[in-house]
């Protein structure tokens, strides 16, 4: 790697006279930063649905571990039976992690915001609190309010979160998406810096035969072309990425509603990830480059 | 410096060159004849590195060409300078670069002021700037000598180097190969003109290669 850095680096500083022996390849050059400059913006709405998505899904998992909680009502010298009946069902309910019920201060804390801090709660009719995390696959909420109303009438299940189940999945499902969009951004970049290559390298074929003839070793040759592409691929790919972040910094703001995609976007560090994009084209058109220079070269004696 | 053993060649499959066996002694000098079509050029194309054998061994400096990787070769064509006979130039660059080419491809820098003697000694010091394809045919056979010499190679191969120049012109192409000769360079030029031959019999020792029925023969005295 430190060795691939370093012929990176000294292929960008380059050498002004080794440049000049290859013409200059008017058509290529052109597709080249122009397709790099497209991928790159394309990568970086790849990147900021990935990124927002994944932020998604992220915070409604968040929401969904804070769980469920079952609210027993019932006559104060009923109440530590049903909780205790309430906590043994639960106990025994598949998909259910823990169910703890909450003490007096806890319920108290809960209810500060809308009744105010000196809330006598022993003297009220405040139900009692049980808190239910679920495991993984969580657990069948029908089954369990079926029961929980059999057994303990007082007990009500509230699993106002668990809607955004299939929301959390879907979420990852877009990140993965987003991810693979990367890919074969790269992959299709790949493809078209190859094929410009090659064309320049086809029209050059005289060229590169007199420079074998005169003694030029062939890393020599390619890296004629190879640093044009680099070149090439890597301003294309900086102007596109600063592009697509400019109009992903241009999307309404996310703050009303918090709908998806009023978030897509970057947030905080997230904006250093773009930056990344010109080099990797650039990593890309150097190997691609490389590689057809290497194949051509082989032809000539 | 260059060795022959037994070698063969000919394009897809018919036979064109065979049994060559000979030696290109370092300091001496060759005139290479033959009919048109001869293998003149091939033969020059195996000597640099173009063409491989199909049969027998080529050895230049010591090295067998079938064990030479492609940077083996470029190594060595920076120790044989190569006139070649369609003169090949890099279109885009004037008559200058060209001819300094092989010491921009070896990563070296022309010294401006040998760069001008060299272009002044094959009379093209009103050229520089010029792009190739504006130059004569003659012009460009020169301009191919002075790449060829650029690096003080050990060897000069030169093909048919005055097919495009008038008599002077040729003799005194002739004098800056002698003159090369006899500081040490080693020269095969392959070529129809029996009164270039004669000329140079003249002036140094040199001997007389023909290519007949795919066969190398030492010339007699008789040219
Ligand atoms: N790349 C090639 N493929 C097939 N045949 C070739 C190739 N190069 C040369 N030949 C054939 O080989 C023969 C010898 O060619 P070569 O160029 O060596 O001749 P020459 O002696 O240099 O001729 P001239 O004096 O006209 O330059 C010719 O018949 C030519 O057509
Ligand atoms: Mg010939």
């Amino acid at each position: 790697m430190r060795a691939f850095l370093g012929r990176l680096g000294a292929l960008l500083t380059g050498d002004p006279r080794a440049d000049r022996v290859v013409p200059p390849s008017g058509a290529a050059a052109w597709l080249t930063l122009l397709s790099a400059g497209a991928m790159a913006f394309l990568a970086v709405f790849a990147l900021a649905l990935s990124l927002a998505t994944g932020r998604l899904a992220e915070r409604w998992a968040g929401a969904l571990s804070q769980g469920a909680t079952v609210r027993i009502s019932a006559p104060a010298e009923q109440m530590a039976a049903q909780t205790r009946l309430v906590l043994d069902i639960l106990a025994v309910t598949p998909g259910v992690g823990s169910a703890r019920a909450l003490d007096t201060a806890e319920t108290r804390a809960l209810l500060a915001p809308w009744f105010g801090p000196d809330l006598p709660v022993d003297s009220l009719p405040i139900p009692q609190l049980i808190e239910v995390t679920e495991t993984g696959d969580g657990f069948d909420a029908e089954g369990l309010k079926l029961r929980l109303s059999a057994e303990a009438p007082g007990a009500t299940l509230d699993d106002h979160q668990r809607w955004r189940r299939p929301l959390v999945a879907a979420a990852e499902r877009l990140r993965s998406l987003g991810f693979l969009s990367l890919g074969l951004i790269g992959g299709a970049m790949a493809a078209m810096v190859t094929l410009a290559a090659q064309a320049a390298l086809a029209a050059n074929g005289q060229v590169i035969r007199t420079l074998r003839l005169v003694g030029a070793r062939d890393i020599y040759i390619a890296r004629a072309f190879v640093r044009r592409f680099t070149l090439r691929a890597l301003a294309g790919a900086a102007a596109g990425t600063l592009a697509g972040m400019i109009a992903v910094a241009l999307l309404p703001a996310a703050d009303e509603a918090g709908g998806f995609l009023t978030g897509l976007g970057f947030a905080g560090t997230g904006w250093l990830w773009p930056l990344a994009i010109p080099p990797f084209a650039a990593i890309v058109a150097f190997w691609a480059t490389r590689a057809a220079a290497l194949r051509t070269l082989r032809e000539v004696q | 410096m260059i060795e022959f053993q037994n070698v063969a060649h000919g394009y897809g499959g018919s036979p064109l060159l065979s049994g060559m066996t000979l030696t290109l002694a370092p300091g001496s000098f060759h005139f290479l004849t033959g009919p048109s079509g001869a293998g003149k050029s091939t033969f020059l194309k195996l000597c640099y590195g173009e063409l491989t054998p199909v049969a027998g061994r080529i050895s230049a400096f010591g090295q067998d060409r079938a064990e030479m990787s492609r940077d083996d070769v470029a190594r060595l064509r920076r120790r044989i300078g190569v006139v070649h006979q369609d003169c090949q130039f890099l279109d885009h660059l004037p008559l200058e670069e060209n001819v300094a080419l092989p010491l921009t491809v070896a990563g070296r820098a022309a010294d401006a002021t040998e760069l001008k003697e060299l272009l002044s000694w094959v009379g093209l010091s009103g050229q520089v700037r010029s792009l190739p394809p504006s130059l004569s045919g003659g012009e460009r056979q020169r301009a191919a000598l002075a790449r060829a010499v650029i690096m003080s190679p050990e060897m000069l191969l030169a093909d048919e180097p005055t097919g495009n120049l008038d008599w002077e012109m040729s003799l005194r192409l002739l004098t800056l190969l002698v003159e090369l000769n006899r500081m040490g360079t080693a020269i095969l030029v392959a070529t129809h003109d029996l009164n270039l031959i004669r000329a140079a019999k003249a002036q140094v020792a040199a001997r007389v290669l023909r290519i007949k029925g795919g066969q190398v023969q030492m010339a007699g005295a008789e040219l």
